[in-house]
């Protein structure tokens, strides 16, 4: 069995990626959402890993759970980027102050 | 010898791909980049023996939500090179934040092998149950103790696509399109009559 500390350096690379991935791509919407989901599969491998490492399925099902937001996520965060494409005919989001917040 | 060989392959595609998902000029090659990520992920949670996950993973990662993602980038016309103006300008910035936050976790790693930190300790009520394979263990545990989440997990899919068909539906003025109720509600008498036009006069339109 590999050991735990081997999963935890992969999904903290995968997460600092996402991150990186964030702020590079500041202007483009669909690059940050997938920069999310990588964050996301992060934190999966990371559950997925001690939930076997200390032989408790709580982990697995939590996973589950973080996996039915990111569905979500990613399908009202798309929903919104085609109705701002509709309206404004771009993407760059480092602009948006429709709704003056 | 086997597992560990797989371990590094999964390990060094998951970071290589992700890698490429940030930095592909193409977003559709980001996509695809994406996908290879999570497949490496389902392979590395294989090896970890939760085979479940590993199947919802590639089911709904690349199935649904890289799929989506492809389509949304194929449909809308954008010009990607104007998006990528600030690429260099951010750079810096966002690797010192990138060095920070691996330094933090890193040390985090170090503290639990110098001995610092204690992992948390398992519920023997939630163990795999022996004799039982993972899906088994899981179904037992969703359809048990967690159901009321498993529910609500449920609610967030149904929220979440009404909110996408609410958002993204428009009404069109203009279009001509057929009306159900009117078609059915009309009877034979309001639609034809019986004529005998004599011979030679003609028909009345």
């Amino acid at each position: 069995m590999i050991g735990i500390e081997h999963y935890v350096a992969v999904s903290s690379i995968l997460f600092v990626l996402g991150v990186l991935g964030i702020f590079l791509n500041r202007k483009n919407i669909i690059i940050i959402l997938m920069a999310i989901e990588l964050i996301l599969l992060a934190v999966n491998i990371n559950l997925v890993a001690f939930s076997a490492f200390l032989h408790d399925l709580v982990g697995q099902v939590f996973a589950m759970f973080v996996l039915t937001v990111a569905a979500g996520e990613a399908a009202v965060g798309l929903a919104i980027l085609v109705i701002y494409f509709r309206s404004r005919g771009s993407i760059a989001v480092d602009d948006v102050n429709r709704m003056k917040g | 010898m086997i597992e560990t060989l797989a371990f590094y392959l999964f390990a060094t595609l998951v970071v290589a791909s992700g890698t490429f998902t940030i930095f592909a000029k193409n977003p559709v090659h980001s996509v695809l980049w994406l996908i290879l990520a999570f497949f490496n992920a389902a392979g590395l949670m294989v090896l970890a023996g939760a085979e479940f996950i590993a199947m919802l993973l590639v089911i709904v990662y690349v199935g649904a939500v890289a799929v989506l993602f492809l389509f949304v980038v194929m449909m809308l016309d954008i010009d990607f090179a104007t998006l990528r103006a600030g690429f260099m300008r951010n750079m810096p910035l966002g690797l010192a934040i990138a060095v920070v936050l691996l330094a933090e976790l890193g040390m985090g790693l170090g503290a639990w092998h110098a001995g610092g930190l204690q992992l948390g300790v398992a519920d023997p009520a939630t163990a795999p149950q022996a004799g039982l394979s993972n899906i088994q263990s899981i179904g037992a545990l969703l359809y048990g103790r967690y159901l009321f989440l498993f529910e609500g997990s449920g609610i967030i899919l149904l929220v979440a696509m009404i909110g996408a068909i609410v958002l993204t539906h428009r009404q069109r003025t203009g279009v001509k399109t057929q009306s159900i109720w009117k078609q059915v509600s009309r009877r034979p008498a309001d639609a034809t009559v019986n004529t005998r036009p004599a011979v030679g006069e003609g028909v009345q339109i």
